[in-house]
């Protein structure tokens, strides 16, 4: 058992939280004096710092933004975001894990610290594709936005309430479904934001039912008291609550059979707006779901790793992962849309994170991290690529890729780092996150298992899988560039960007010890 | 000796320039890589001259790298291990002599050959099973894209046939080598407390205390793997495509030394580790082995085109490393690895006659039409050179390929009389299919007959057609006679573009390696011989003394 799930297991719950059963961060506003309010503006401060940050943004636009042009507002709006950010991510750093906070609301250990920092950075990274693109015609809402859903992000990465957790959620997920369909331009944004929204509504439907359920079989929504409670109990409803809790994880983090709307919301939604629901808002997400099924749920975690299995979330989560590996591996061989590809990869690497949440019980969640972050940072690359390209011209099908090499090389070189990384190639961080799930799932009970086969079959796809990447790196590096091809113009912030994207995924490949010791 | 991890650092360096300094010129981007491959060998070669055999694996660098998992920056080099690097400064070297009419994104093709490069050194000086597999599969991309882009017939299924095999090669390596990691974690049975390591020396320590079916499971995931890159037999059907695809520099590098990759990996992690292993699998791979060497010298044995019937032929002989090394007596593996020398010379000297000097000027390699061209004439000193490699190749006394052979045949015998045997049936195949590529390129017109009689087999007539359309194709031809008329024929072809001096000097180097090794074979084997009696093989190889 890893140390952190020990300190949480272990400690009994206080009488006091059992007695009481009361809504902790609903009693606060009633019975709480200015103390409480202290330290509630000392564990929220950076998402304090964030909704500044948007209002700022919001106003700024209205009052300043009225003459300036639409390329000035842009990176005028990018630059307070970043800003919003930067604090956010310097009081985070600054705190460190203070434990937790608002009577246990808020679990802020070395996870959601590492989190947190991780969504502010890979927020930073997509702010900065937006400026010089004609396409954005409201900047400063968009960013605005993308600040109230890194809010959510920040949340979730804390949160160790049911309460509390399904409301960070929404708040992402809504402001997720307005980024997807705010490209007005387009039916297909629409389309992508209807369906994201329904399909997400529905799955968060689900998942507060499940909640409620949990509740009321707990009689305790932190998420410590929950797995206390929970540990004797055999109530048939727990197994309803748990598929519903696991409907909507599966639907956040895109895992079959919740995957449906990933490849169409992917394909209509601005490319940031992509690069954000496949990134930063999977780190959160896998961030709150580790903390939900490990610390709360664990004892109703069954068992994965050898036969006959044992009843829980595990074995759930086990075909959950065989799912999507097998859907997003077959599914990416057969795409020509680029986007579509990437979400069907995409759901291919949530099978092998879900490995890693199976994984985390016995080796911690540093392998997860490790892999939900530099998969971020890689896709935030590829899509950061795709939206330059799309400044110029349309960039759905593969070949719209062709000759990227002389249209531009920064952006191919760049392509080759963040396609490559995917694909899981050494020396970069995508390959060692692999290495570090397959190596932790693995040491659970080696090949004596369902857990130790799904790695070798992961291990397996993992060479399916480079045969799609490398039609992506095809078209860009091999293929000759259409005969009207011009030169891409290349904005300095986004090059910045994909160029960072880039660098660290090259950089934390070689060095993952500075991710993984600090787990 | 401590400079060898420069070998590495100067080639990935090197990759880096050759980039940017194909920006300027092709020029520029060619001088570069021929610098940092000359660095390279320096190196290698200036490490082999200060080189005392050890019966261990003498560190270079070992300091921590990834503590959560144990695994470890470690470098380190034996006999076999500075055969092989000396064998890839070698072969980068050449290989570039011979890319040297590449001018079409120079600086990307020599920065992902010398990326290549810089892996394939890695990958013969790693100690640890981790960066070992890291430098294997930084070898691996960059094979794809040479291919795809710089290649020929049928690239870009050729090159994707081949990475997805090497690629999948990988993955059994890292299923393999993940397991054998966390039964050592566990601690097997009765192992004491489990180890957190990669390391290849703890690794197989922690294995002599797996149960044989582990063993068994592990030794068959990594050895497969490995086998796939080595083209061991129903595994090998990438190579002979793979060759053919690619430009000649990248075939030079893929015979040369990518499927040594593999053979090593055979050695040092798959028998290193997994002795038991091989024990339980010895007789299945003594057997594809075999099949391998005779099943594919029959086939270059029909080949029509040259560099197919060269492709084959690389299969074969790397069914005698991999004989060598399924029999896993001393002798027989010494012999193997000095196999991987010679066959690496060797076939980057025939695949640089084949794709560079004949292909680049003839614009076709259809033995046919071919045959109707007066080469030898035309193309003295490729003949020569051809001659020279085609007997080296057929395992001629004096080239490097006797003794190599040779060992493996005598260590083989004392498996089974049988298998060495087999084994002879196979060497007499090469003698043949090499016979007949020498005779139907360089000889079959002497320009002393009129030359018309190949037009009246059919084959002839169809490959020529063939020949014709390819030529159109390419519109860059510089023969402009068609091979069908009667002047290509005759011996009054307009002369062919001159050989130039950096393929002489590229053909000589290969030459002056493999008569070095034919003539004092026992300078390697010493060096070999020596690595083989460390603690890491000694479980493994118990087929007695010397």
């Amino acid at each position: 058992m890893h140390p952190l799930f020990a300190i949480i297991c272990g400690t009994p719950a206080p009488a006091g939280a059992t007695a009481t059963a009361a809504i902790p961060g609903l009693t606060l506003a009633a019975g709480a004096g200015a103390g409480a309010y202290a330290e509630l503006l000392r564990a929220l401060a950076p998402e304090a710092a964030l909704v500044i940050g948007a209002l700022l943004v919001l106003g700024f636009d209205l009052f300043a933004g009225k003459r300036a042009t639409r390329g000035s507002r842009a990176s005028m709006a990018v630059c307070i975001g970043i800003a919003a950010l930067a604090g956010a991510a310097w009081l985070t750093a600054c705190a460190g894990p203070s434990g937790f906070a608002l009577q246990r609301a808020l679990d802020i250990d070395k996870l959601a610290v590492g989190a947190r920092l991780g969504a502010y950075a890979l927020t930073a990274l997509t702010l900065l594709l937006l400026p010089g693109s004609s396409r954005q015609r409201h900047p400063a809402e968009y960013t605005a936005i993308i600040l109230f859903a890194t809010t959510g992000f920040s949340l979730m990465a804390a949160a160790n309430n049911l309460l509390l957790g399904f409301l960070s959620i929404e708040l992402a997920s809504l402001s997720l479904y307005i980024l997807t369909g705010f490209d007005k331009t387009r039916p297909d944004s629409a389309e992508a934001g209807l369906k994201y929204f329904l399909f997400g509504g529905t799955a968060a439907a689900f998942m507060l039912f499940g909640f409620s359920l949990l509740y009321g079989l707990a009689g305790a929504i932190d998420l410590t008291s929950l797995g206390f409670m929970l540990r004797d109990n055999f109530s048939p409803l727990i197994p309803v609550a748990l598929v519903l809790v696991l409907v909507g994880f599966g639907f956040k983090v895109a895992a079959v059979p919740f995957h449906l709307w990933a490849p169409d919301a992917y394909q209509g939604a601005p490319a940031s707006a992509a690069a954000l629901v496949a990134s930063a808002s999977k780190l959160a997400g896998f961030a709150f779901f580790l903390r939900l099924l490990w610390p709360g749920l664990h004892r109703l975690a069954g068992d994965a790793t050898a036969l006959p299995l044992a009843a829980g979330w595990m074995p759930v989560v086990a075909v959950l992962s065989l799912g999507s590996l097998f859907v997003g591996n077959l599914g990416a061989l057969a795409q020509t849309n680029v986007r579509r590809l990437l979400a069907y990869s995409a759901i291919a690497h949530a099978g092998v994170m879900l490995l890693g949440i199976i994984a985390a019980g016995e080796a911690g969640v540093g392998p997860l991290f490790y892999y939900a972050a530099t998969y971020g940072l890689a896709t935030v690359g590829a899509f950061g690529v795709v939206s330059l390209i799309e400044r110029d011209a349309p960039c759905q099908n593969l070949a719209d890729l062709a000759g990227l090499w002389r249209r531009s090389p920064l952006l191919a070189l760049t392509l080759f780092v963040f396609v490559l990384s995917l694909a899981g190639v050494p020396p970069l961080a995508g390959f060692f996150g692999k290495f570090a799930v397959f190596a932790a799932v693995l040491k659970l009970n080696g090949l004596g298992g369902p857990a130790g086969w799904l790695a070798l079959l992961a291990i397996a796809f993992s060479a399916v899988a480079l045969y799609y990447y490398l039609a992506i790196l095809k078209q860009a590096l091999v293929a000759s560039p259409p005969k009207d091809a011009k030169r891409l113009p290349l904005p300095a912030l986004p090059a910045l960007s994909l160029a960072l994207c880039a660098a660290l995924l090259l950089f934390l490949g070689v060095f993952p010890s500075l991710i993984l010791s600090r787990f | 000796m401590p400079l060898l991890p420069w070998t590495i650092y100067l080639t990935f360096a090197g990759a880096l320039l050759a980039y940017l300094a194909g920006r300027q010129s092709p020029g520029a981007a060619r001088a570069v890589a021929l610098a940092t491959a000359l660095a390279g060998w320096g190196v290698a070669l200036a490490a082999a001259a200060g080189f005392t055999p050890a019966a261990a694996l003498v560190d270079l660098v070992n300091c921590p790298w990834i503590p959560q998992l144990g695994i470890r920056y470690h470098l380190a080099a034996d006999g076999i291990s500075m055969t092989l690097v000396v064998l890839t400064g070698l072969a980068a070297t050449a290989g570039i002599l011979f890319s040297w009419n590449i001018d079409e994104r120079a600086g990307e093709f020599f920065a992902l050959y010398l990326a290549l490069i810089g892996g394939v050194y890695g990958v013969f000086l790693s100690a640890d099973v981790f960066l070992f597999f890291v430098f294997y599969e930084i070898a691996i991309v960059p094979k794809y894209f040479l291919i795809a882009k710089w290649g020929s017939t049928n690239r870009e299924y050729g090159a994707m046939k081949l990475v997805l095999y090497s690629f999948a090669g990988s993955a059994l390596v890292l299923a393999g080598v993940l397991w054998a990691h966390a039964a050592a974690a566990a601690g097997g049975s009765g192992a004491g407390a489990g180890v957190t390591t990669f390391s290849l020396a703890e690794l197989a320590r922690a294995a002599a205390h797996f149960t044989p079916a582990q063993q068994a499971g592990m030794f068959a995931l990594v050895f497969t793997g490995f086998a796939v890159l080595a083209g061991l037999f129903p595994f090998h059907t990438w190579a002979p495509t793979g060759h053919v695809a690619a430009p000649t520099g990248a075939s030079m590098l893929l015979a040369g030394v990518v499927m040594k990759l593999g053979a090593y990996g055979c050695l040092r992690v798959g028998i290193g580790l997994f002795p038991a292993g091989l024990e339980f699998f010895q007789p299945v791979l003594v057997a594809l082995a075999l099949t391998g060497i005779v099943y594919a010298g029959l086939v270059a044995l029909v080949q029509e085109d040259l560099k197919f019937v060269i492709g084959y032929s690389s299969v074969s002989h790397m069914g005698f490393v991999m004989l060598g090394l399924a029999v896993a007596s001393p002798r027989a593996v010494s012999g193997a690895v000095l196999q991987m020398f010679s066959h690496g010379v060797i076939a980057g000297l025939l695949f640089a006659v084949v794709g560079r000097m004949i292909y680049e000027r003839t614009h076709t390699r259809q033995l046919a039409a071919l045959r109707a061209l007066p080469l030898f004439r035309l193309l003295p000193f490729a003949a020569v050179a051809f001659v020279l490699a085609g007997l080296a190749s057929m395992g001629m006394p004096g080239f490097s390929g006797f003794p190599a052979e040779l060992a493996i045949l005598v260590g083989a015998w004392r498996y089974s009389p049988l298998v060495t045997l087999a084994a002879v049936v196979g060497v007499l195949v090469a003698a043949a299919f090499t016979l007949r590529a020498v005779q139907l390129s360089f000889f079959g017109n002497t320009g002393a007959a009129d030359g018309k009689e190949w037009k009246r087999h059919p084959a002839a007539c169809q490959t020529s057609r063939f020949a014709q359309n390819e030529k159109r194709r390419d519109a860059a031809s510089t023969l402009d006679t068609a091979p069908t008329s009667d002047a290509a024929a005759s011996a009054a072809a307009p002369p062919l573009p001159p050989i130039t001096w950096p393929e002489k000097a590229g053909a000589l180097l290969l030459l002056a390696a493999t008569l070095f090794a034919g003539l004092r074979p026992g300078f390697l084997f010493h060096w070999i011989n020596t690595a083989l009696e460390s603690p890491l093989f000694q479980a493994a190889l118990k087929g007695g003394a010397l």
